[in-house]
């Protein structure tokens, strides 16, 4: 018989670990299940405003994470990807690439992803010239030319970045104007080797092996541009997809009370992944807390 | 036990993956692919892809912060 466990954590970034800490002191019989741990706290850079820490690095901080859970002995069934979350009889059954799980309570905790074109050639081209960190990847395409999709703070990053070492930076910015940091706009306007495609968006991205062009719509009119590298950086977009039955807002986020409760009973969710203002490792943190009281307390007064 | 791995001082899945190897009481060798392009196109090669990080165990390439695969390969 499958077993039935008091509580099952999705997602192992600041809210879901926080979720964990609190539960293993509290004891409790659960399980946490993600595809990577620090999420994207883990990707992050430097940060300076959380509390206790007045310089730490992304990594460093998951590093910390990491080492608070384990200290405590979390089970963590890693990697493994959420494919379905549905109602059994009184309980929450969670259906996962590798299995099947049953718990009373259940706590979302899955965050955001990097945000993708949706265009022909992105997948098949994934890794062989188009990628979602500019940061991470963005060397690689140094003395190539390049196209940055994205017209806010992060495609201007990945654009500093890169027009000191790309003979070409391409932005494609759909909207009218880049809409940054005045400074970084300055920046790259007037750096010789980028060039600014506003009202533009991508339709393809061709290639062999590795990316050699892509195709974009500029005020209606189609042009190729020969580049190696496609930087995405079009925003986030919430790990939701398997979580059909929960009640969203329009930008797929999971809608939680201040208690945490999403719209099902025994269902909590905590973090980037849910409607909660200001995205924030604090805000995950501290939301991940508060999720997990919520899931004790909602334990401690139901009949299973 | 050779290890090598091809990272960017930027990327935070490489410094990662090189804590992770150092905690698993292994060396490698850290290539940082930013700085040169030829280890650059000689990771693209091996690997199939523009990516980082990379890791060589002993010939066998692993693409990305795969703990299972680092792993079982050094566990082997």
């Amino acid at each position: 018989m499958i077993k039935i466990y008091d509580l099952i954590i999705l997602g192992a970034g600041p809210a879901g670990i926080t979720a964990s800490v609190y539960a293993a002191r509290k004891k409790m019989d659960f399980l946490v299940i993600s595809t990577d741990i620090g999420g994207q706290a883990a990707r992050s850079g430097d940060i300076e405003n959380y509390t206790g820490y007045q310089f730490v690095t992304g990594p460093e901080l998951a590093i910390k994470f990491e080492e608070h859970m384990t200290s405590f002995g979390i089970n963590i069934n890693m990697p493994e990807k959420i494919i379905e979350i549905r109602n059994e009889n009184n309980l929450i059954k969670t259906i996962t690439e590798k299995n099947e799980y049953l718990s009373k309570t259940l706590i979302i905790a899955t965050g955001k992803r990097p945000r993708e074109l949706n265009v022909n050639g992105e997948k098949e081209y994934k890794n062989k010239g188009v990628t979602y960190c500019a940061t991470c990847d963005g060397p690689i395409f140094s003395n190539k030319d390049v196209a940055i999709i994205g017209g806010g703070n992060s495609a201007l990053d990945a654009s500093l970045q890169m027009m000191n070492i790309s003979p070409k930076v391409h932005i494609i910015n759909i909207t009218s104007d880049l809409t940054g940091d005045p400074v970084m706009i300055e920046k790259v306007t007037d750096a010789e080797n980028v060039i600014i495609h506003n009202n533009s968006e991508v339709k393809n991205i061709y290639g062999d092996i590795f990316v050699n062009s892509i195709e974009i719509k500029k005020n209606g009119n189609i042009e190729k541009i020969k580049v190696e590298g496609v930087l995405v950086e079009i925003g986030l977009m919430p790990n939701s997809e398997f979580a059909g039955f929960l009640k969203k807002n329009k930008h797929e986020e999971i809608i939680v009370d201040c208690f945490n409760k999403t719209s099902i009973e025994g269902v909590f969710a905590a973090g980037d992944v849910t409607n909660v203002p200001e995205k924030q490792i604090i805000i995950a943190a501290g939301e991940g807390s508060k999720a997990l009281l919520g899931a004790f307390k909602y334990l401690s007064t139901h009949k299973f | 036990m050779d290890i090598k791995v091809y990272s960017t001082p930027t990327c935070p899945y490489c410094i990662r993956v090189k804590e992770f190897i150092s905690s698993k009481g292994f060396s490698y060798n850290d290539i940082d692919v930013s700085s040169n392009p030829e280890a650059a196109q000689e990771m693209v090669k091996a690997s199939g892809q523009m990516g980082v990080p990379v890791i060589m165990i002993d010939q066998e390439v692993i693409i990305g912060f795969d703990r299972e695969k680092i792993t079982s390969l050094l566990d082997s």
